[in-house]
């Protein structure tokens, strides 16, 4: 069994992004001005194989969100996990 | 006393640290890889170093932390031992849960590397004894994340524990927009700190035309382990 995981981890809304900041900053001088706000963060793609189910994937992959791949103390993360087929 | 200097993967700034150690403070030193799990029970005091380990990926000091030396350092930093991260090595201390808070991009996306004004607002130290409170130190810095970050209530524990130890003088000489000026902090028991300065790159007179202020970080320790061990 194989899972695609997505996942999404950026700053928290409170949390000044000072690359996002510039990133809209470029987007006005380039004449859109009604772009109020952008975050930039990052995505990752894992692909996991065995015999897991799918809830246990989700808590592992929470489990590595949470130990390494986000910095809770700034960083807010979302996944989605989805089958991708294989034996079993 | 005892030094030892870990080198992760990307560490640059390990050779100058040992230099310092070994032969300008002329102590016992030693650099230590990665990825073996030392017995650090016999050193002094534990040093971080600078650089980009792991080339800085997914965020600075996140993979280094799970490095198998690092199970050892946060065993010894949990003995009472002195551990100073430097840099990079305080990006390591601040993934590691050893210390609070969290590193983001400099606010100007910049990296910067200059001379900066630190007031010492903690002498207290065993790594800042040898300064006078308020004293301004000279140190260069070099990062490009460097803008510490804590939330509200952390930020206020560690101003009610005096675990803010040096601060950039003020708004225009911080390098990299970090709360509340913090250039270091160290953790409640006082064994372990973190700057974002350098303080290996201003411990020689022949080393440029802003001083040796770097030489007082080192010779509080020194200065620090000389009075313990006369208490025992």
């Amino acid at each position: 069994m194989q899972f695609v995981v997505r996942i999404e981890i950026k700053l928290k809304e409170s949390i000044l992004d000072p690359q996002g900041q510039a990133v809209r900053g470029g987007l006005t001088s380039l004449g859109y001005k009604n772009v109020v706000d952008v975050h930039v963060g990052k995505y990752l793609e894992l692909l996991i194989e065995g015999s897991k189910e799918q809830d246990e994937v989700e808590r592992q992959v929470e489990e590595m969100c949470q130990r390494l791949l986000a910095n809770p103390v700034i960083e807010d993360y979302s996944f989605q996990v989805e089958s991708a087929g294989g034996i079993g | 006393m005892k030094f030892a200097t870990i080198t992760f993967p990307g560490s640059n700034c390990d050779q100058d640290v040992y230099f310092v150690t070994s032969n300008i403070l002329k102590q016992p030193s030693a650099m230590l890889w990665h990825d073996e799990q030392f017995d650090l029970a016999s050193y002094d005091c534990v040093i971080l170093p600078g650089g980009f380990s792991y080339g800085d990926y997914l965020r600075s000091g996140a993979i280094a932390r799970f490095a198998p030396i690092m199970e050892r350092v946060i065993e010894y930093a949990n003995n009472g031992g002195l551990v100073m991260g430097i840099c990079n090595g305080f990006q390591i201390l601040l993934e590691a849960g050893l210390l609070p808070g969290a590193m983001k991009v400099n606010q100007n996306l910049k990296f910067v590397c200059r001379y900066s004004k630190l007031a010492v607002v903690n002498n207290q130290t065993p790594f800042t004894n040898c300064c006078k409170a308020g004293e301004l130190l000279s140190i260069p810095v070099a990062h490009g994340e460097g803008n510490y970050y804590i939330d509200r209530p952390g930020l206020e524990l560690l101003q009610a524990n005096n675990q803010v130890v040096l601060r950039y003088r003020d708004q225009q000489e911080n390098p990299n927009g970090s709360v509340d000026n913090i250039a270091g902090i160290c953790n409640q028991a006082g064994n372990v700190f973190g700057m974002m300065p350098h303080p290996e790159r201003c411990a020689e007179a022949i080393l440029g035309n802003n001083g040796t202020d770097g030489l007082k970080i080192f010779y509080s320790l020194l200065n620090y382990q000389q009075k313990e061990s006369g208490a025992r």
